[in-house]
């Protein structure tokens, strides 16, 4: 991937040019509870805590990867933040184009469809993100018709300038999507998503559901596509080498709320929170010859039910003290730029590993995808 | 589009699939494709087509008059086919009381022959219910009775007087007709029974014909009605979910858990007794329907609530699309396969409960004709021993809901393949 390679060997300078000093999306303390009901009346018994508190930042043009186990609440953090769901509690503010500041935690059904034109989303699983009853062009066309921002002749022109940008040929408007494969279909989804030209996408897993090979091609049209079109991603992922390769920092979750967040280098180098400290220490090492020594974790992922009293990873931190039961540690910035939710963030010395890409970086790709072999592939024209 | 272009070494492959013509389709012509691949399906439908056309067409297929008396003909068999000079013909009974079993004897005299005819004069009718006309694709030519009565085809006044002589005008004017028989009992001409005949001597292949027009339909509009009911409550109830999906689905239960006879019956000893036909028609199709939505309002909850949960729903809200474009645009169109195989699967149960009702004289009430009224006829053991023909009308109950079960399941199989 000689794209990912540009990307990666210059990345600093090709970064800070992409970023802006702006933050588009601001989210603090955002709580997503979903009511238990249960017995014979269906009684409120309770609440699933899905999401507990996440507080975030994107700046303008960067890519956050959002990390975190399954049923840590990161796609609900996702969904909320679009307001496919109602907030239970805290703040979304949007720094729309058009609009201006939004915020999107108490925004009305009338002011979110103006919002949803520059805030999109592309889901996990390309099956059942695609109706099957339309064509493709349908599906592409479908918010640019909505809204009423172009029909005829620009529609169709549209539809196709967005389908040739995600790699599609603008012939394919007729097709449904049962012709497609997996690797296609993400694609269709992409370019819907495109369709009016978002600041911000809600990258839902996009390459969880795809083969390995496919992952690779999907991420770097990501990056392309973000390089083209000014695009600032939010890219929700349980795959730490997808995340590595693609985002400029990490955010890291843990039972519904943010734990640790960091430039991706910084994060995977030094990180500050045990359980992040145990999150990439699972990660394979590239060279079979190494052993690797991950942090076992004792215990099991607790349920957001029935989350535990102060810091939520206590019972299984091979750290934790006494204040850690009684109290939930604030996320907080301990250096420039990396913040952490743990009582001894400064104290710790935790094991992180060299960057995957900058140490070898024939492992992010033989992970995230198996196309590259060497740093020195020819291009495919 | 050059960043990409260069930035994508590996979008033009993938997107290189082989190109065929199922690509290019939509999952409506893919499931047409699936059902024509079932033949027995297929059949099943080119039958039920053909049965439809049938009831269409029903006065015109007949070659008697549904309700023409004959108590010449009381319970006569059906008519043996003799062919005479190589034409089918029939021969005109005689009718005698066999005093020992007090019952019918008839003794064909075959001397006298008369052949069938394609497209024959007869009583008179509206073709589709809209042309007039007294045309029937077959029938038995008169034997050209003497003096007066000679066949004048121009004189409409001429060919009345004929009719109403020799075949006593439908039942309309039975009174004076019985009395034209008795007069002219020598020159009547032979009668065709295809499936013999009732206790009044009604042809019971023409009774038949004009009874599936009740009981062919009366399937298809209570499903609809049933659709309606049931897509209104069905959708409404996954849509809203919470207090209101939760009285309707106990409704449902409820309704379900009575036995569906009992139930149709204490509809249907509700409906006044006084009523036109097709007063009493639409009722039945009402009650029919206020008994069968539970079973459509289930499945299109359930599909509902499947649909509200996938993404491209989701995807559609980011879109901008509102609840009713969702509804409209989203789900009904998935939907719509399985409505139609649901409809199509509850159609014979609507038929049989049409032919329930009426058997028990709860439903189609005489003089109206449905195959569940001329059914009541077999109520008797001892008649049915003697004139096995009355169970004819059973034949095309058992044929047309045969037909629409394996339709339904060839559509179900076409929509869904996996199941």
């Amino acid at each position: 991937m000689i794209d990912t390679q540009r990307t990666r060997d210059d990345g600093s300078t090709d970064r800070s040019d992409r970023i802006g000093a702006r933050n588009l999306l601001e989210v603090t303390g955002l709580k997503k509870h979903f009511p238990i009901h249960g017995g014979l009346l269906g009684r409120l018994r309770g609440y699933v805590r899905a999401v507990d508190g996440v507080d975030l930042f994107i700046r303008e043009g960067e890519t956050l990867g959002l990390v975190g186990e399954s049923g840590c609440g990161k796609s609900t953090a996702g969904r909320t933040i679009i307001r496919l769901y109602d907030v239970t509690d805290g703040e979304i503010v949007f720094h729309d184009p058009m609009l201006g500041k939004i915020h999107l935690e108490r925004a009305g059904t009338a002011e979110l469809r103006r919002v949803w034109m520059s805030m999109q989303m592309i889901f996990q699983d390309p099956f059942s993100s695609l109706d099957p009853r339309m064509s493709v062009g349908r599906i592409v066309a479908e918010p640019l018709v909505v809204n009423k921002i172009a029909r005829g002749s620009e529609l169709r022109d549209r539809v196709a300038q967005v389908l040739t940008a995600v790699g599609l040929r603008p012939e394919h408007v007729s097709r449904y999507p049962h012709a497609f494969s997996g690797g296609q279909r993400q694609r269709i989804g992409i370019a819907r998503a495109l369709a009016m030209s978002p600041k911000l996408i809600i990258c839902d897993e996009p390459v969880s559901a795809l083969d390995v090979s496919v992952q690779a091609q999907v991420l770097n049209l990501l990056e392309d596509l973000q390089n083209e079109f000014d695009l600032t991603y939010l890219f929700i992922a349980h795959d730490l080498s997808v995340v590595d390769h693609i985002s400029d920092r990490v955010a890291v979750m843990y039972v519904g709320y943010v734990v640790e967040v960091a430039p991706t280098e910084e994060l995977f180098r030094n990180p500050k929170m045990p359980y992040t400290e145990a999150l990439i220490g699972a990660i394979p090492p590239p060279n079979p010859r190494l052993r690797s020594r991950p942090v076992k974790l004792p215990g099991e992922v607790p349920s957001p039910a029935n989350p535990p009293s102060g810091c939520y990873f206590h019972p299984r931190c091979q750290y934790a003290q006494d204040v850690c039961k009684v109290e939930r540690p604030p996320l907080r910035q301990v250096s420039p730029g990396h913040y952490a939710a743990c009582h001894f963030a400064e104290t710790l010395s935790l094991r992180g590993i060299p960057t995957l890409t900058s140490a070898v970086p024939a492992v992010t790709m033989a992970t995230a995808s198996s196309v590259t072999p060497t740093p020195a592939a020819p291009a495919v024209p | 589009m050059a960043t990409v272009s260069t930035g994508l070494p590996l979008g033009g492959v993938a997107v290189q699939k082989e190109e065929s013509a199922a690509d290019q389709v939509s999952q409506w012509t893919l499931m047409r494709w699936r059902f024509m691949q079932n033949r027995l399906s297929v059949g099943a439908l080119v039958v039920l087509i053909l049965m439809y056309l049938t009831a269409a067409v029903a006065p015109f297929l007949s070659p008697n008059d549904y309700n023409e008396l004959d108590t010449d003909h009381a319970f006569a068999a059906p008519t043996r086919i003799k062919l005479v000079h190589g034409w089918p013909s029939v021969c005109p009974l005689t009718q005698t009381l066999d005093p020992d079993h007090f019952k019918w004897v008839y003794e064909a005299d075959c001397e006298r022959a008369v052949p069938i005819r394609l497209f024959v004069h007869g009583a008179k009718h509206r073709l589709l219910g809209l042309i007039p006309t007294d045309v029937h694709l077959f029938g038995v030519v008169d034997v050209p009775p003497p003096a007066e009565a000679a066949p004048s085809a121009s004189k409409t006044a001429a060919k009345d007087s004929v009719a109403s002589l020799l075949a006593g005008l439908g039942g309309q004017n039975v009174a004076g007709a019985a009395s034209a028989q008795a007069e002219t009992k020598a020159e009547k001409p032979p009668r065709l029974f295809f499936f013999g005949a009732d206790q009044q001597g009604r042809d019971l292949f023409s009774r038949v014909l004009e009874g599936s027009r009740v009981s062919l339909t009366i399937g298809i509009v209570g499903v609809i009605f049933s659709l309606i009911i049931g897509s209104l409550l069905g959708a409404f109830s996954g849509y809203m979910g919470g207090v209101v999906d939760n009285a309707i689905q106990r409704t449902i239960e409820i309704i379900r858990a009575v036995p569906t006879l009992p139930l149709w019956a204490a509809f249907a000893a509700a409906l006044p007794r006084t009523t036109t036909v097709t007063q009493r028609y639409l009722l039945i199709t009402i009650v029919l329907s206020l008994v069968g939505w539970t079973g459509l309002a289930r499945e299109l909850r359930g599909k509902v609530l499947a649909y509200r949960a996938l993404d491209y729903i989701a995807a559609a809200r980011l879109a901008g699309s509102s609840h009713l474009r969702i509804v409209l645009s989203h789900m009904l169109p998935n939907a719509a396969s399985h409505i139609i195989v649901i409809a199509t699967l509850a159609v014979p149960y609507s038929i049989l409960g049409e032919t329930s009702l009426s058997f028990l004289g709860l439903g189609m009430l005489p003089p109206a004709v449905s195959w569940g009224v001329l059914l009541r006829d077999t109520q008797q053991i001892q008649s049915v021993l003697i004139h096995p023909w009355m169970l004819l009308p059973a034949v095309p109950v058992i044929l047309a809901v045969a037909c629409f079960f394996l339709l339904g399941d060839g559509l179900r199989d076409a929509i869904d393949p996996y199941s």
